[in-house]
């Protein structure tokens, strides 16, 4: 046997398309954002809230990625902000090649705000940077509880918790505080945002701390 | 379950390391998983073993050691692995942790067989 030594990590190719990803958002001043959660935690819901609030001081655009249909773009362009869709054919989560490909077809002039809504999955778009400043998790209430500590990898690797469906507690079984000691537990740095995207509780302060990002961004 | 891709990228890996004419030669690829990369090593094996049956590499499996999660506390600086993925300190129950390594997906090392036990 002879043995080739290699030491390469196999999504190195990902990673360095995310680099360049990173970069033109530096350039660029553009403050991204990846959005990742279970699907139907409510990441477009989320979107939607927060171009009614910041939609007046700000350019956003947006890029949507779904396994079928482009049903999220169609809800996000009824806010007139430019949005891409990718469509995965099955694949469960985003790639940073398949985010440089939307960038090439977005009109990026003058945009502060870019949201990336990842396919709805908790495990598979851990792994995948695609070059954002922040990974922002979304994780409702009717999911219970326990789900930072099931699935660790996606807590561990966003930097701010969006605890969404607040409005739903007095009628599910998820007690706030304890989910929130299970998320702090993996990842003691997480931001936490407590929202309700049905009644508008929490966008505010959510929206207050895009706006101070993207200051910083600039 | 996207181990599908993850296998796909090791096999490109490996193409960029062996010489063309040796590829039929592989037999071992040594892959470090770390159990917060999002792979379930079974699964990659099942789809690598799927990406390469009826083709020149067909003799080639995965070799995938499976690596602790090893955090060390900001705090008190004790080093520990983590069971079950709990995120605090096992000496003074800090969470104020750096993961020192447990996210690890890499090819490490490829083994060929000599000319001579090719035909094995």
């Amino acid at each position: 046997m002879s043995v080739i030594t290699i030491e390469r990590k196999v999504l190195e190719k990902n990673d360095q398309v995310a680099s360049r990803n990173r970069q033109l958002f530096r350039d660029q001043g553009i403050f991204a954002l990846n959005l990742v959660s279970s699907p139907g935690a409510g990441k477009t819901s989320l979107l939607e809230r927060s171009f009614q609030e910041l939609q007046s001081s700000m350019k956003i655009a947006v890029i949507e990625g779904d396994v079928q249909t482009d049903l999220d773009a169609q809800r996000v362009a009824r806010y007139g902000v430019p949005v891409i869709q990718i469509v995965t054919m099955g694949g469960c989560h985003l790639e940073a090649g398949l985010v440089e490909d939307a960038l090439g077809k977005l009109n990026l002039n003058g945009v502060d705000l870019l949201f990336i809504e990842n396919v709805g999955n908790l495990v598979c778009p851990a792994g995948y940077d695609l070059g954002e400043a922040v990974k922002v998790v979304i994780l409702s209430t009717t999911e219970g509880d326990d789900k930072p500590l099931k699935y660790p990898a996606m807590f561990l690797n966003s930097s701010v918790l969006i605890v969404n469906k607040v409005d739903l507690m007095p009628y599910v079984n998820c007690d706030l505080n304890v989910l929130k000691g299970n998320a702090l537990r993996v990842n003691p740095n997480l931001k936490i945002f407590e929202t309700s995207c049905f009644t508008g509780a929490g966008i505010s302060e959510w929206c207050e701390w895009l706006r101070r990002k993207d200051a910083s961004a600039k | 379950m996207h181990e599908l891709g993850i296998a796909q990228n090791i096999l490109e890996i490996v193409q960029q390391a062996v010489p063309k004419e040796q590829t039929a030669a592989v037999r071992s690829i040594r892959i470090r998983v770390g159990p917060l990369s999002g792979v379930v090593p079974d699964s990659l094996e099942f789809c690598f073993q799927a990406m390469v049956n009826e083709t020149e590499m067909q003799n080639a499996s995965l070799a995938i050691e499976q690596l602790p999660a090893i955090l060390t506390c900001k705090k008190c600086s004790y080093r520990f692995q983590t069971k079950d993925l709990e995120f605090f300190c096992q000496s003074c129950g800090s969470s104020d942790l750096e993961l020192v390594s447990g996210k690890e997906l890499e090819v490490v090392e490829i083994e060929l067989a000599e000319e001579s036990d090719q035909s094995l």
